[in-house]
């Protein structure tokens, strides 16, 4: 993932100072922020390099309308370690950005956060879909977090030219997928290029077969490990996977010789070696190849097809903001930034999706920044990566883990009785 | 006098108990613990290491790296500290295989890992090996095309499903060819009527965009394959006939005797370029990091061997030459026994090593080869600081130190008699 992010930041870094021109003077619609206010705030997050300056904008935005000093702490992977250790020493930021609900859970637990229903409970209702409330909330309902981010895992990236050039429409079901897949292979382009090198590109793929042919709520209770690995749902999406891994003709090389940068400029190239390939809405960022190209013109997106009728859904990740001390300014400062205005300020840098509905289309920076995030604010179902949600054993880059199991599944995807038999063996010593 | 004593060794003892006796006392304790490191679990630790079979991997790759690389590159490191005394260049040779030990295993990892590249643009080995392989088979001209409705497989070949007779024509559709694929001056098909007991026919790209036409037929706009070898075969499946189309993807074969024939594409033009080899494959990757670290420790080998040489006295060997001993016998029965106390050495350091293995593995296996390529350092690495779990991976360590402690022992009994 370190790749990606640092290509993630190059892309950001390029398009902020585009916006660092564009954005000054602009008035606001709908903060109404105290210009007398004073004092300072921290707040922390994981961001570091173009992500945390394009944040900066954000938190500069506020401190030039309230006179609020703002401190930002950038703790870079080790969040949850920072904040522990902020917290027995008694001096906490005021506020916090989570990369996972888990963590939220945690501190709710230990009663480290503020409740924020009554400072923006309204607008959390009224601007975001009822599952940013749900994920916002710990066990017991409390609302404790404000959804700042969404990351979209659910778009196919396709080569624009390799489309016209079979004749293929963009589909919107696994039939048609296939059938399309399958067009594109007559027309003499292999379809699909899948980066299973990287482990966590084959999880991604389960996950949204997955949460389409099993529903949410087995999702969230294989999640929590309530059924087993074995459990029949787990085979039917990986025999449904299989429909792809076993096929050749469909993929680019074997999956698992392929990296994950290696099969995005497969797709973004001028002269493509695969038309499709599925990922998060990072990918148009993700290699130089594929920033060179116009999108719409050279590639274009669609949602991960509908399986049996599914309803849209998304699986994806996404950072949640938390209040550790109840200030004024802190209040203030959570506020400003469930606006869309606060989130209009970074999304135009780019590689950055709001939940929040009423973000303005336009503020994209272009058009398929503008698909992805409204599929994440339109989605009905929207999950969070199953491999982000459980120990490290079961879904994270470890020998082992359902990253390995899943490259043997793609080597061999005759075996899913064996395969789910192994992810079970993990999944129960992980939770064990 | 037990005081001033303690006053001279205590900085030293100190600093030992702190780093070493401490640490290898806390890990004994943690390897019986949980995963957290909050309870005791007894044996269950080293129970599921010996029947994880991720570790058992781990422990048979060291093995194999014990019994292999010692010998190999202590063999090597002999071979070249004699050879290097005979030649010219003999110094400019050493420091050219001495010079891998000046960096990292690290560094030296990332150069083996691009010389074993799959992709022969990057790969050099695979390089060379694509290039030997081109020339024992040609590849073909439509690699990577399928068959249309109509068309089975047989050997690589694709073959009409069903025979016609002497006086018909014949429509043969390829799919999964790109216009990239298709070469240049290629026009529209069409097909010529076959003159009596000729058969002839068509070769042709069966797709257009928007899969308006009948899959198995020629339709407008389908475009001719040229320069496919197109073979007939009567019943018995002899080849009685051969053809290769023109630019508009026609062929024709001339009077032919009454009977009806298989008309097929020869496997020659589908033929896939040699690939190369699987460098890091699950197969190859063990001897693969293998040879990439006897690269660099020759020269350690060799330098050692080579001081050792040195050291010898000459008019043992000019007595041995004197008494008429060959070359051979010279360097079987006088040099190497000399050596053995250095060889010894050698050998000993190098199974230490060994058994400690790590960065270079880390590096140059590809992370879906890592299990197979997995060594006993970097299970325990992955298992305490990837999957967090200190019980299980201090176990694992706890494996390691005992299989390196005999070898420090002998170590310390050279050493001593060495000193006495």
């Amino acid at each position: 993932m370190r790749g990606i992010r640092s290509a993630r930041a190059g892309a950001l870094f390029a398009l902020m100072v585009l916006f660092a021109a564009a954005c000054g003077g602009e008035d606001g619609d709908g903060a109404d922020l105290d210009a007398d206010l004073g004092g300072s705030v921290e707040i922390a997050a994981v961001w570091t390099g173009a992500e945390q300056e394009s944040f900066e904008l954000v938190l500069d935005e506020f401190s030039e309308r309230t006179g609020t000093e703002v401190t930002f702490t950038s703790t870079g992977d080790e969040i949850a370690t920072v904040l522990r250790t902020r917290i027995e020493g008694g001096s906490p930021p005021q506020l916090a950005i989570l990369p996972q609900p888990g963590l939220l859970n945690d501190l709710a637990e230990q009663d480290a956060l503020e409740p924020i229903d009554e400072i923006v409970g309204d607008l959390v209702d009224e601007s975001y879909a009822p599952i940013w409330r749900d994920l916002g909330s710990s066990s017991d309902d409390t609302l404790y977090g404000l959804f700042f981010k969404g990351d979209n895992k659910s778009t196919v990236f396709y080569n624009v030219g390799a489309f016209e050039d079979a004749g293929v429409e963009p589909p919107a079901t696994w039939e048609e997928f296939i059938d399309a897949a399958q067009t594109l292979r007559d027309a003499g382009t292999t379809p699909l290029a899948i980066g299973g090198e990287a482990g966590w590109v084959l999880t991604d793929w389960f996950e949204n077969i997955y949460i389409r042919m099993a529903g949410p709520e087995a999702y969230d209770q294989l999640t929590n490990h309530e059924i087993p690995w074995t459990d029949e749902s787990v085979t039917e999406a990986l025999e449904l996977f299989a429909e792809v891994l076993s096929d050749d003709s469909l993929t680019l090389d074997q999956p698992t010789n392929v990296g994950f940068e290696e099969s995005v400029d497969a797709v973004f190239a001028d002269e493509p070696t695969a038309a499709m390939v599925f990922e998060g809405d990072f990918v148009p960022g993700a290699t130089d190849v594929a920033k060179a190209a116009e999108p719409v013109t050279d590639y274009d997106v669609f949602d991960f097809p509908s399986i049996e009728g599914s309803d849209p859904a998304v699986v994806g990740g996404g950072s949640v903001v938390v209040m550790l001390e109840d200030t004024p300014q802190s209040r203030a400062l959570l506020e400003f930034l469930g606006t869309p205005e606060a989130a209009e300020i970074i999304v135009a840098q780019g590689g950055f999706s709001s939940p929040n509905r009423d973000v303005d289309e336009a503020a994209y920076p272009n058009e398929i920044g503008q698909r992805t995030a409204s599929s994440l604010a339109d989605a009905e179902v929207f999950r969070f990566d199953l491999s982000d949600l459980v120990p490290t054993e079961l879904g994270g880059d470890v020998p082992g883990s359902m990253w390995s199991i899943l490259q043997d599944f793609a080597q061999d995807p005759s075996d899913v009785q064996g395969t789910a038999q192994r992810l079970e063996e993990v999944a129960a010593r992980a939770f064990g | 006098m037990l005081a001033p004593a303690l006053v001279f060794l205590g900085p030293a003892l100190l600093i030992l108990v702190a780093l070493v006796v401490y640490p290898i006392v806390a890990t004994v304790i943690f390897s019986f613990q949980d995963r957290t490191g909050d309870g005791f679990v007894g044996l269950a630790n080293y129970r599921e290491m010996l029947t994880n079979s991720r570790i058992l991997t781990a422990i048979r790759n060291n093995v194999i790296w014990v019994l292999v690389v010692p010998p190999v590159v202590t063999g090597i490191g002999l071979v070249f500290a004699v050879l290097t005394e005979r030649i010219t260049f003999g110094r400019a040779f050493k420091t050219i295989v001495f010079m891998p030990m000046a960096i990292s295993l690290v560094a030296g990892g990332v150069i083996w890992r691009v010389v074993y590249e799959d992709d022969p643009d990057k790969g050099l080995l695979n390089a060379g090996v694509r290039a030997v392989g081109a020339i024992f088979s040609a590849p073909g001209a439509y690699v990577g095309a399928g068959p249309s409705e109509g068309l089975r497989e047989d050997e690589g070949a694709l073959v009409l499903a069903d025979p016609v007779p002497a006086g018909s024509t014949v429509e043969i559709g390829l799919l999964r060819l790109g216009a990239s694929d298709i070469p240049e001056g290629a026009r529209p098909a069409s097909v010529t009527q076959p003159a009596d007991g000729a058969i002839s026919g068509a070769v042709f790209r069966d797709f257009t965009p928007g899969e308006e036409g009948t899959r198995g037929e020629l339709d407008a706009g389908e475009i001719g394959l040229p320069g496919v070898a197109v073979e007939l075969r009567d019943a018995a499946g002899e080849v009685v006939a051969r053809s290769t189309t023109d630019e508009r993807g026609r062929f024709d074969v001339p009077s032919l005797p009454p009977g009806s024939y298989q008309v097929g594409l020869a496997a020659s033009n589908f033929r896939a370029p040699f690939s190369g080899i699987e460098w890091l494959g699950p197969a190859l990757v063990t001897p693969a990091i293998i040879a990439a670290y006897t690269w660099i420790w020759a020269g350690f080998a060799m330098v050692v061997i080579a001081a050792g040489l040195a050291a010898i006295p000459r008019e043992v060997l000019e007595a041995a030459r004197v008494d008429g001993a060959k070359e051979w016998q010279t360097f079987r029965y006088i040099t190497v026994p000399l050596l053995a106390p250095v060889i010894a050495v050698v050998l000993i350091t190098l199974v230490i090593y060994v058994l400690k293995v790590f960065d270079i593995v880390l590096v140059i296996a590809p992370s879906n080869v890592q299990d197979d390529a997995n060594v006993i350092a970097l299970e325990m690495y992955q298992t305490a600081f990837g999957a967090r779990n200190l019980g299980l991976g201090s176990a694992v360590a706890v494996l390691l130190f005992l299989l390196v402690v005999p070898f420090m022992a002998i170590n310390i009994r050279r050493f001593r008699a060495e000193q006495g």
